[in-house]
């Protein structure tokens, strides 16, 4: 990212990464708590942070952190990988994607191999670029891999927008779209579900509001703390969670109110409808998870990539040595696959979850490398 | 990946019918898609993300978290220093301190 390494401080950033505040909230929750409880981070966000800071050391021992399915690159299933693959193989063809996509493995290789091999893979910071790219190369096919949770679909969803709006032919995406909500049923449906309460995610949550968890929250008895990404935010998440399990409350609270509103952003909700509709989504692992992604509405249909270049025919099988979907469900941790740090590591990685900075697998590998007996609880 | 960074807006512009503003983040500008906080005014923080900035932060809601943990500490200090007051409760917290209302 383009901000590593700055010199200048950052104000909303650095504040909340004060060692003595993040100890203060540490120690109010020691006093709180009673018995053990497991709480589940949703975003792979938070689960980097949480290794990064060496959060999770820092909690009582009653409180264990569980890690969820909320890392878009790491439920994206193989079949998509491989049809980008594909995509960007074409002569014509300009694959644009987030740069977390060109390791993730698909069957026989990975975005990055195609490059090298001379594909004409593009690495954009924004969806607007993918769009002027196409705007700009008339003659070329332009396909913008579009993958994210419901903090990115408004993005995504602007530049299918414009690409109709400028009347643009050479435009499509591959649209790999999932959405929290879901997987936090799915997550709490599995079988030997451990999950006492959730930290849901501050950027979704931006823009969809709290609205979507409160069914969760009242039908499984749960309660699920909105927080961000800093330190003193998921302190502050996981201190508020503990005190509702505590007192047997199951609420939706907002513990990032500096960027959620109750009612999310209208503005990015209403672009997101009128371009995408609901749809069954595969997630890696977890299986077909009914009404849990985005697909095109049939008025935006000429810019679906499935569509246009016909790769429904393309479809693959998850490897099955890689224990991803039960790492991603909070079942099982990185360092309980035969695979973590023998043969898959983040310059070869089997599995997602080991290629995202965000991906449990990675997290583990880089702060806690293959030490289970003084990793985490 | 639903990573959002925080970013003064210095300017705000109109461009391929979109409104748009430049941000600093830490000393790095770059260039933001105002569609979903038209509202969003230069000297005001953007949360970015992928390009588009998706909320205003509220600065208010921001330093709540701290003003309610130095409340704390005095309470604490003053407690310290007023050793025959009843010891403190287990949870010295007030229920709604520690969290923003819901909005």
């Amino acid at each position: 990212m383009v901000l590593l390494g700055r010199f200048m401080p950052m104000k909303y950033v650095d504040e909340y990464r004060n060692p003595q505040v993040v100890r203060q909230l540490a120690e109010q929750m020691r006093r709180l708590v009673s018995r053990p409880w497991q709480i589940m981070e949703i975003c792979g966000g938070q689960t980097h942070a949480i290794m990064r800071f060496s959060l999770d050391t820092l909690l009582p021992v009653e409180i264990t952190l569980i890690h969820g399915p909320g890392c878009p690159v790491c439920v994206t299933p193989v079949e998509i990988v491989d049809r980008a693959i594909w995509l960007a193989g074409q002569p014509g063809v300009i694959l644009c994607s987030f740069g977390d996509m060109l390791r993730v493995p698909g069957t026989q290789k990975d975005l990055l191999t195609v490059k090298s091999e001379g594909g004409d893979v593009r690495v954009v910071y924004s969806p607007l670029d993918a769009v002027r790219l196409a705007q700009k190369e008339p003659d070329r096919e332009v396909v913008f891999f579009a993958i994210g949770f419901e903090t990115t679909a408004p993005a995504n969803a602007m530049a299918v927008r414009l690409a109709k709006q400028w009347g643009l032919r050479n435009f499509s995406v591959l649209a790999a779209h999932v959405l929290v909500p879901p997987a936090m049923e799915a997550v709490l449906q599995a079988p030997g579900s451990k999950v006492d309460g959730f930290l849901a995610a501050g950027h979704v949550c931006t823009v969809m509001g709290l609205e979507g968890y409160r069914r969760i929250a009242t039908k499984y008895r749960k309660p699920i703390v909105v927080t961000g990404f800093e330190p003193v935010d998921i302190l502050r998440g996981i201190f508020c969670c503990v005190r509702q399990l505590e007192q047997g409350r199951h609420e939706v609270e907002n513990a990032y109110a500096r960027s959620v509103r109750a009612k999310g952003n209208l503005l990015a909700q209403r672009q997101i409808e009128e371009v995408f509709q609901l749809a069954d989504r595969k997630w890696r692992g977890m299986g077909v998870i009914p009404a849990s992604g985005l697909e095109l509405r049939p008025a935006y249909a000429q810019f679906d990539a499935v569509r246009r270049f016909g790769l429904e025919r393309i479809s693959a099988e998850e490897p099955t040595e890689c224990i991803a979907g039960q790492v991603l469900q909070g079942l099982k941790r990185p360092y309980e696959c035969p695979l973590f740090a023998r043969q898959c590591t983040p310059e070869h990685p089997r599995g997602a979850p080991m290629v995202s900075a965000e991906g449990a697998c990675a997290a583990y590998y880089r702060y806690r490398p293959g030490r289970p007996a003084d990793g985490p609880k | 990946m639903c990573l959002g960074i925080p970013g003064q807006l210095v300017e705000v512009y109109q461009k391929d019918d979109l409104p748009m503003g430049k941000a600093d983040f830490g000393g790095v500008v770059k260039e933001v898609c105002l569609a979903y906080t038209p509202e969003a005014q230069p000297g005001q923080y953007v949360l970015v993300h992928v390009g588009f900035a998706i909320s205003v932060i509220d600065e208010t809601e921001a330093g709540e978290i701290f003003s309610m943990l130095a409340q704390m500490e005095s309470l604490a200090e003053s407690e310290a220093t007023e050793p025959m007051n009843e010891p403190p409760p287990s949870s010295p917290l007030p229920q709604q301190s520690i969290s923003g209302p819901e909005g």
